[in-house]
């Protein structure tokens, strides 16, 4: 059995030569599992109103419950909700949620160097389900690259957990929505949920100045049609902050 | 946006998480990411929070809001307030919306 908070629990050749048994898979899934827990809590906050969101900005429960089981992207469905309520072209909706998105591709690379050597359908299917926190609290278990036998179960109990933690709230926040009258304005709770994920994103001078770059370019250019003031934002910021980085580089960057 | 579009535009928000989470997972062949790609793209997350946001708090129907007696204002203050005190999502949406739900049905904005 292993000691609790055994500090070698994740160096398998280290136990075998003390003549301790290597983790075993088991262990390593209910580590995963115990390590996102905490944070979950927040997690689960969020897609409640993710889940109010969606029935508040005017989709049907079969709508929702499909959009919540299928996209599983908390950010990209409260930026996409607004869009599709606006009636704004298919290809802004998408565009701004792949955008919403884009710190994903970033985790992908990444992730490329744990997975890789898997089939393309496996690797496919087990990033789909990695969330920002399981990135974050993977790579704080596994800072080394490279495919081992205690990171596919430990990747799995975490992916399991935080999976419950926003599906089973989102379903609850479906079907409540009709109960929290609309007056209260609910929705906003999704903007600020936005809010907290951008100053959590933010890490240095670079990083505001190209968020209010953004934020001055979206509130300026929002009689463009097609809701194109959040990719003219989107340019901007992103222009300015690669422009920044080069003119008056900092140490920090913008958090992942 | 009827219900088939809407259907539409999820299932391709699905395409989407399974394509950015996989991004560089769909390729057989590894594929170097130059490392200015890497920092540029690493605004793009934050650039679209702040598009998103600023018009949902300073705009009413596409103009600035001139009176100050607005809850969405009270709320971000608040929340931006909790934020920058314990760094906390959650706390951010609880504050902001519990100053958001007093403005509006305590005081009647």
């Amino acid at each position: 059995m292993l000691a609790a908070g055994d500090p070698d629990a994740h160096r398998p050749t280290l136990r075998r030569r003390r003549g301790l048994p290597a983790v075993s898979p088991r262990e390593e899934f209910q580590r995963g599992v115990r390590d996102i827990v905490e944070p979950s809590f927040g997690i689960s906050a969020w897609a409640l109103v993710t889940g109010v969101a969606m029935i508040k900005t005017g989709l049907s429960v079969p709508l929702a419950v499909f959009m919540s089981l299928a996209v599983y992207a908390g950010s990209a469905q409260l930026a996409a909700l607004p869009l599709i309520a606006a009636g704004a072209p298919l290809w802004v909706i998408w565009a701004t949620a792949f955008c919403m998105n884009l710190r994903f591709v970033i985790f992908s690379a990444h992730w490329r160097k744990y997975f890789g050597h898997f089939p393309r359908a496996k690797r496919l299917a087990l990033t789909y389900f990695a969330a920002d926190l399981n990135y974050v609290l993977f790579l704080r278990r596994f800072p080394e690259p490279g495919p081992s036998p205690a990171r596919l179960p430990y990747f799995l109990g975490s992916v399991f957990w935080s999976w419950l933690s926003w599906q089973l709230p989102a379903l609850l926040g479906i079907a409540l929505a009709d109960r929290i009258p609309t007056e209260w304005d609910l929705g906003f709770a999704g903007v600020l949920a936005l809010l907290g994920l951008a100053y959590s994103t933010l890490s240095g001078r670079n990083s505001w100045i190209a968020a209010l770059v953004a934020a001055a370019a979206a509130v300026a250019a929002f009689h463009l049609p097609l809701k194109l003031n959040i990719v003219v934002a989107i340019a901007a910021g992103v222009a300015v902050g690669v422009l920044l980085d080069r003119l008056w580089p900092t140490t920090a960057e913008p958090r992942r | 946006m009827s219900g088939w579009q809407t259907f539409v535009a999820v299932a391709g928000l699905t395409v989407i998480t399974v394509v950015t989470r996989g991004f560089f997972l769909l390729s057989e062949r590894e594929w170097p990411l130059p490392p200015w790609v890497a920092r540029g793209l690493r605004y793009a997350p934050l650039a679209a929070l702040a598009a998103i946001v600023a018009p949902e708090v300073l705009l009413t129907d596409g103009a600035l809001a001139g009176d100050w007696k607005d809850p969405r204002l009270f709320a971000v203050a608040a929340g931006t307030a909790y934020f920058w005190w314990r760094r906390g999502i959650l706390g951010t949406i609880v504050v902001g919306t519990g100053v958001m739900l007093a403005l509006k049905l305590g005081v009647g904005w």
